[in-house]
C-alpha cells in the first residue's frame, strides 16, 4: 500500500510498487530503523536500494541497526529554498556516520544517514541547539511523525554519551 | 608548440588533434531576456553559425542538455533550416558540455554525420531559477527524494556543502581563501564588457554578504542568468578551411564519476570530487598534463567547485587548493589563469558553455576584452588587466576545461592553439 503525508508543507509519497522504500518507512513507523543486509554478503546499506552495490546480490532482509553515530559533515541552511522551512532557519542538514559498519568494507564507507537537527520529538532544532553541533558530535535517531504509516529518521544530540569539547564548526558564526 | 602524439594513452582510442571547435555564439547575458528557451537556442546558434562562417545547411547534427528547461533540437534547428542527420537532446546540467563535445565527436567518428553544433538555451533566472527557488521549491516529494528533499536538503549549495565543509575540516581550507575565487573571477569580468556582473569584489565583502548555506556565502554562489549558447565542432581536416585558427581538441572525459552513484557520501573520502578518477583519463588522452596548461575553466557553480576540481585533476597537492586559489596563480597575469571571462560566478550561468566559449576565443586570440582595435577591426591587446582594460592570456598554448555536475560527476576537456 503506497504512503503519502504532508509534512513541512510538503506533499510526500511513497509509491506501492516502490518496494525497498515502503519496507525501509515501515520501520521507521514504528521508529524502529533497519536497513536492508545482503543476503550474500552481509553488509548493510543506505539508502534502500534494489541490489547489494558491493556484490549486486538482489537478497536482503529488512535488519534492526542502532541508531547512533557521529556527525561526519553538515550544512547549516540560512537561506531556505521550500517554503516551509524559512520560518525554521538556521536549520541544519547532518550526514551522520552510524558506529555500525563504520570503515567497512572499506575504511572511505562508512553508512552516513543524512537527516536533520531536531529536538528529541522530532521538530527542527532551535538556533541555540544548532549552535552546540558540529564534526565529531555524537548522535541519536529519533522520528518525526508525518502521518499514519510514515515517520522519518531525524537525528538529535545523544545527552547520554560522552561529546567532543569542541565539535568543528564552520570558521565564521 | 610541439606536443606529444604518441605516449601513453588510457584507452587504445584516442582521437588528439582531429576535431576542432569552429564557431561558438552566446546571447546577451540578462536577467530577463523576455524570450522563450527557443528564441534564445535559435540567437546563440545563428551566432555561432555566422562565427564559423558556415551557413545553416552546413549543420547537420546537433546536441543539447537541459533539465526539461529549454527546447529541443527540432525546433532550433527547424528554425533556421538545418536538416539534420543526427540530434539528440539530453538530461543533463553541468558536466554536459564537454561529455557532449566527446559524444558529438563520437557520431562524427561513426560516420552519423559531419558538423554538429551543441547548445543550452536556459531562462534560470526569469524561468526555471537554477537556485531552485520559484516552483521547484514546492515540489512533490515521492519515493527515493524523501531521503532528502524531505530534510530541506535540495538546492545545489544544500547538497554539496557536506563535501565543502568535510574539506575545511580535513585540511584547514579558509573562507577566506573561497573567497578569492570570486574576488579574482570578479577582476575577470571587470574587463568583459558582456559579463552580467561586472564590478569587482574584495574579500572582506564576500565574508561578509549573508549567508545562504554554510559554508556559501551569497557571493560564493553564481548568478542565475537567462542565455542562450552554442559551440559548434567538426573534423581539423574541414576545419581548416573556415574563418579562423580554431582550436584543436586534444582530449575529453566525460560524466566520469566517483563510487555510488545511488548517494555518493557513503563513499568517502568526501571531500575528494569525481577529478580524482577523471584525471587519469584526460591527461594521458590529450598528451598533456597540468603543467603544460596555460588557462584553465574550472566549473565555478560555487567557489568551491573550481577549487576542489583544480585540486583533484591535480594543479596543486590535494589539500592545498585553498592555497592555489589565493596564491595569484589563476589571476590574469598569472601562471594559469582561471575563468578569464568571470565565469559562472560573474560573467553568466550557462551549465558550463561559456567557460568553453571563452577558452576558444583565448587560444585564437578574439578575446572581446575593450582594448584598443587596429584598421581591420583587430584588437590590439594591452595585457594590461587592470579594470576595464585586457583579458587576453599572453602567449597561450593549452587550456584545460573541468566541468562539474555535483561532487560525484565532471567531465573535461583539453585543447591547443589551432595551426
Amino acid at each position: 500500500m503506497s504512503l503519502k503525508g504532508d509534512y513541512m508543507g510538503m506533499a510526500l509519497s511513497v509509491d506501492d510498487l516502490d518496494g525497498e522504500n515502503i519496507g525501509y518507512f515501515k520501520h521507521c513507523a514504528a521508529h524502529n530503523f533497519h536497513l536492508q543486509k545482503c543476503d550474500d554478503c552481509s553488509l548493510l546499506r543506505y539508502p534502500p536500494t534494489t541490489a547489494c552495490p558491493w556484490c549486486a546480490s538482489a537478497k536482503a532482509t529488512w535488519t534492526p541497526v542502532e541508531g547512533k553515530g557521529t556527525v561526519y559533515s553538515y550544512n547549516e541552511v540560512h537561506h531556505a529554498i521550500q517554503p516551509a522551512f524559512k520560518a525554521k532557519t538556521p536549520y541544519m542538514l547532518l550526514l551522520v556516520e552510524l558506529d555500525t559498519q563504520k570503515g567497512a568494507p572499506t575504511p572511505d564507507e562508512g553508512l552516513r544517514v543524512a537527516a536533520n537537527l531536531t529536538l528529541p520529538s522530532g521538530e527542527l532544532a532551535p538556533p541555540d541547539m544548532v549552535k552546540k553541533v558540529g564534526i565529531g558530535s555524537r548522535m541519536r535517531m529519533v522520528f518525526a511523525d508525518v502521518s499514519e504509516g510514515l515517520s522519518i529518521p531525524q537525528w538529535t544530540i545523544d545527552e547520554a554519551a560522552p561529546q567532543p569539547e569542541k565539535p568543528w564548526r564552520y570558521p565564521q558564526e | 608548440m610541439p606536443l606529444p602524439a604518441d605516449t601513453d594513452v588510457s584507452t587504445p582510442k584516442y582521437l588528439r588533434d582531429k576535431y576542432a571547435i569552429v564557431g561558438i555564439g552566446e546571447t546577451s547575458y540578462t536577467r530577463g531576456s523576455g524570450k522563450t528557451t527557443r528564441a534564445l537556442g535559435t540567437w546563440a546558434f545563428r551566432n555561432a553559425i555566422a562565427d564559423a562562417g558556415l551557413k545553416p545547411s552546413d549543420i547537420d547534427g546537433m546536441l543539447s542538455y537541459s533539465g526539461n528547461d529549454s527546447t529541443a533540437s527540432t525546433f532550433i534547428a527547424g528554425d533556421v533550416g538545418s536538416r539534420l542527420n543526427f540530434y539528440m537532446d539530453c538530461i543533463g546540467g553541468g558536466s554536459s558540455t564537454e561529455a557532449l563535445i566527446g559524444i558529438a565527436i563520437g557520431v562524427m567518428e561513426a560516420g552519423l554525420c559531419k558538423t554538429v553544433a551543441i547548445f543550452r538555451a536556459m531562462n534560470g533566472f526569469s524561468q526555471v531559477r537554477i537556485g531552485g527557488t520559484g516552483a521547484r521549491s514546492a515540489a512533490p516529494v515521492n519515493g527515493d527524494m524523501l531521503h532528502n528533499r524531505a530534510y530541506g536538503w535540495q538546492s545545489a549549495g544544500q547538497n554539496f556543502a557536506p563535501t565543502f565543509m568535510r574539506h575545511m575540516y580535513e585540511y584547514g581550507t579558509k573562507p577566506e581563501q573561497l573567497a578569492m575565487v570570486k574576488v579574482v573571477h570578479s577582476e575577470h569580468a571587470s574587463n568583459n564588457p558582456k559579463a552580467y556582473y561586472k564590478k569587482r569584489f574584495t574579500v572582506d565583502e564576500v565574508l561578509s554578504s549573508r549567508m545562504i548555506c554554510k559554508p556559501l556565502h551569497l557571493l560564493d554562489c553564481c548568478v542565475e542568468t537567462d542565455n542562450g549558447t552554442c559551440i559548434i565542432v567538426t573534423s581539423a581536416e574541414r576545419a581548416k578551411d573556415l574563418k579562423h585558427k580554431s582550436p584543436l581538441i586534444r582530449g575529453i572525459v566525460g560524466r566520469c564519476s566517483k563510487p555510488r552513484m545511488d548517494m555518493h557520501y557513503q563513499h568517502g573520502p568526501i571531500s575528494r570530487v569525481g577529478g580524482y578518477y577523471a584525471k587519469d583519463i584526460l591527461w594521458p588522452n590529450a598528451g598533456v598534463g597540468p603543467e603544460d596548461v596555460d588557462a584553465t575553466g574550472a566549473y565555478d557553480a560555487f567557489t568551491f567547485t573550481s577549487m576542489l576540481q583544480l585540486e583533484d585533476y591535480g594543479f596543486c597537492k590535494k589539500g592545498e587548493g585553498g592555497d592555489y586559489v589565493s596564491s595569484g596563480i589563476t589571476r590574469l597575469g598569472g601562471r594559469r589563469p582561471n575563468n578569464t571571462s568571470g565565469g559562472h560566478l560573474c560573467e553568466a550561468y550557462t551549465h558550463g558553455m561559456n567557460m568553453v566559449i571563452e577558452n576558444v576565443r583565448q587560444l585564437r586570440g578574439t578575446v572581446d576584452d575593450s582594448c584598443p582595435e587596429d584598421a581591420d577591426g583587430k584588437k590590439i591587446h594591452t595585457y594590461d588587466y587592470r579594470e576595464g582594460g585586457c583579458r587576453c592570456v599572453k602567449d597561450i598554448e593549452v587550456t584545460a576545461n573541468l566541468g562539474w555536475a555535483n561532487p560525484m560527476t565532471t567531465s573535461a576537456m583539453v585543447m591547443r592553439r589551432g595551426f
